[in-house]
């Protein structure tokens, strides 16, 4: 789950990371009212969950208040790469003497966590570490043993900061990281960690994503979780515990096991279509399952044609075919369905399919096949007017 | 040969007398795999269809000399159930649980390495491994596959991996073993063990690997193959529509930024001398094709 900047600051505050004053506002009056509050100047940011939102323009410094105003006025409703601004936060204005990066994530390829630390903040650090490998000083750190004192030091000599902040860097990264072990994230980025014209350090942004298998102990993500999903069909989805992706074309996607369900999607882009979602029934494929799923992917107006492709294991291939059948019954579907059916006793539910077939029903032997009809059937609808 | 588990792999089941565990631990004794034990604290002294239940793993250890665990129970409590299991001495540990938080994941690999090493965890968030006609321990259909070699499989998917088991059967080829790594971040197992333990089976001729977008295990399994091996690969990749950021089911698989990429992936295996195949069907074809091409 990637939290909007606000929440990721509320969350590195929690554990003592210190940040700078500011309130979400959701109206142009709640900004203005939150930098009276604040007193200018205050930065408006606009608060979505994609890079880019400087360049955008969405954030903007306001000297006083009718500036807030127009600021506000701009940034609301701003599309920024896909995303609709719907919230700003506003924030007292910093004085930057110096700007660093800090990020700490997972390394999966060696199984130990990685803090990456530079002077070199504020720009975005893949350049920075293909420009100037050296200017970004990497730490593995120990799941274990967690991030020591004794590392931290040899870690910011190695990022070459300046002195007189080395020590303060060493408390916010010792925070840092109980934020990013405690809180169960799977990234903590700060980009840029300011140091202001006072020696003070500061949080100026944050970006944290959480690992949602880790939600049961964490009630108070709540809140997060709450302003999440944008998209309905995704809301839709989650409310009916399926695992699913919105994309943007016209052929549904439904199958069993998520390696299965992005392969489908593979190979609908293979013969010239374009999936509308991404969705995996579980790897049992049960019937109520696929009829949660069809509701979910029928309610897409996008979608003129629906491949469902189960590969039956221990669900056998009739137990499979008679569950999409009745799921059938249950959904008045607007798009034709295409089933590829494959594994355990296939034969014996593709027998079954084919005694419902229609227009409506087609079964397809093979995944490119069962694609390739998909792709056609849903051409053929968005073609008519 | 087979890799990881043979015919001698005696396997008790940690939650054995919750609904997964009973339904899949038993289906895996119909199969023939040595089903000896189950564990649950407050069920000891009782049995699941005849299989003995004990108290802890290490009771279950003296009692039945198991080797293997299976592990069927709720994700909270996975990691101290892995270390239970290890501190009893077992060479092997299954986790087919899915949503073990990724912290807890990489400090329990980080446990088994500094104090376990003689332990091997498999998964979490995977399917188990299966050596046809031996042992099946975890939950893909036995009835799907085939012994006998010579081809071995490792994946990070279950379907996809049923279907590659599926596939090679209809066509008559068999299998030594296939193993499901799982689809979670930290892995306990990875492409490149497996790989290593194919290319040292004499019975292993052709090995299949199926990945899918997220991490870097693919492109290491690419350096394994171009450096260490005389084994013929085919690989198949999920995820080439992947779009990036969002996870596709699996935690593991999740493009970020410009990482992790199915093309890059396919890219370094295709480099390694890997035949890459653009759809499963093509990639049991592939491995048809190379086993044909087999002196």
């Amino acid at each position: 789950m990637d939290l909007f900047e606000y929440h990721g600051k509320e969350l590195l505050a929690s554990f003592g990371v210190p940040v700078p004053a500011g309130e979400v506002a959701a109206t142009t009056a709640e900004a203005v009212a939150a930098g009276q509050r604040l007193g200018c100047p205050v930065v408006v940011k606009a608060q979505v969950r994609v890079g880019g939102r400087g360049k955008a323009g969405g954030i903007q410094v306001a000297t006083d208040l009718a500036e807030v105003a127009a600021a506000a006025e701009a940034i609301l409703g701003m599309d920024i790469r896909g995303h609709t601004v719907e919230r700003l936060w506003v924030e007292r204005a910093s004085d930057i003497a110096a700007e660093h990066y800090v990020s700490l994530t997972l390394d999966r390829s060696v199984r130990m966590h990685l803090g990456l630390l530079s002077a070199r903040g504020g720009v975005d650090i893949e350049v920075v570490a293909t420009e100037d490998p050296a200017a970004v000083a990497r730490a593995h750190i120990d799941p274990i043993d967690g991030l020591t004192t004794a590392q931290c030091r040899t870690w910011v000599a190695a990022a070459g900061l300046a002195d007189d902040v080395a020590e303060g860097v060493i408390e916010v990264l010792g925070r840092l990281w109980t934020a990013y072990a405690e809180g169960d994230a799977e990234l903590v980025e700060v980009n840029p960690l300011v140091v202001t014209g006072e020696g003070e350090l500061l949080a100026l942004d944050a970006k944290v994503t959480l690992d949602e298998s880790a939600a049961y102990r964490h009630p108070e993500w709540g809140g997060y979780a709450a302003t999440q999903a944008g998209d309905e069909r995704e809301q839709a989805a989650r409310a009916r515990g399926l695992q699913y992706v919105g994309l943007d074309g016209t052929v549904g996607i439904i199958a069993n096991g998520a390696g299965l369900a992005m392969s489908t999607l593979d190979v609908v882009d293979q013969v010239g279509g374009s999936p509308a979602n991404f969705l995996d029934i579980g790897g049992g494929a049960k019937a109520e399952a696929m009829a949660a799923a069809l509701e979910v992917v029928n309610a897409d107006r996008k979608v003129a044609a629906i491949f469902v492709n189960i590969f039956g294991g221990i669900t056998r291939g009739e137990e499979v075919a008679t569950g999409i059948v009745t799921a059938l019954e249950q959904v008045d579907l607007a798009s034709p369905i295409v089933v590829r059916l494959d594994g355990t006793n296939a034969a014996e539910g593709r027998a079954i399919l084919a005694r419902h077939e229609s227009d409506r029903l087609v079964s397809r032997p093979t995944m490119v096949e069962a694609a390739e009809t998909a792709v056609a059937l849903a051409a053929r609808r968005t073609a008519r007017p | 040969m087979t890799i990881l588990v043979d015919e001698t792999a005696k396997v008790l089941y940690q939650g054995l007398t919750g609904s997964q565990g009973r339904f899949y631990g038993l289906r895996n004794r119909a199969y023939g795999t040595q089903v000896v034990a189950g564990t649950n604290p407050r069920k000891a002294g009782t049995d699941v269809d005849g299989v003995p239940v004990f108290a802890t793993v290490a009771d279950a250890v003296t009692a039945t000399g198991a080797t293997v665990s299976c592990i069927f129970i709720p994700a909270p409590g996975v990691e101290a159930a892995v270390l239970e299991a290890a501190g009893a001495g077992l060479e092997l540990v299954v986790v087919i649980t899915e949503g073990v938080p990724t912290h807890d994941q990489a400090r329990l690999f980080r446990t088994l390495v500094r104090d376990f090493p003689g332990t091997r965890l498999l998964g979490p968030n995977c399917p188990g491994v299966i050596s046809p006609g031996r042992c099946n321990i975890g939950i893909t259909a036995g009835e799907i596959a085939m012994g006998g070699g010579p081809v071995g499989i490792v994946s990070r998917s279950g379907t996809l991996t049923y279907q590659a088991l599926h596939d090679l059967t209809r066509a008559g080829i068999g299998q030594t073993t296939c193993v499901g790594i799982g689809g979670d971040p930290v892995p306990g197992t990875t492409f490149v063990d497996c790989l290593a333990a194919f290319e040292a089976d004499p019975d292993t001729k052709v090995v299949l690997l199926i990945g899918e977008i997220g991490g870097s295990a693919e492109e290491e399994a690419a350096e394994f193959v171009a450096g260490e091996m005389t084994t013929p690969v085919v690989a198949y990749v999920a995820g080439v529509t992947a779009p990036p950021g969002r996870r596709m089911g699996h935690a593991g698989a999740i493009v970020s930024g410009t990482r992790g990429t199915a093309q890059a992936k396919i890219d370094a295996l295709r480099r390694a001398g890997a035949a890459v195949a653009r759809n499963p069907s093509e990639a049991a074809a592939l491995v048809a094709e190379a086993v044909a091409g087999l002196a």
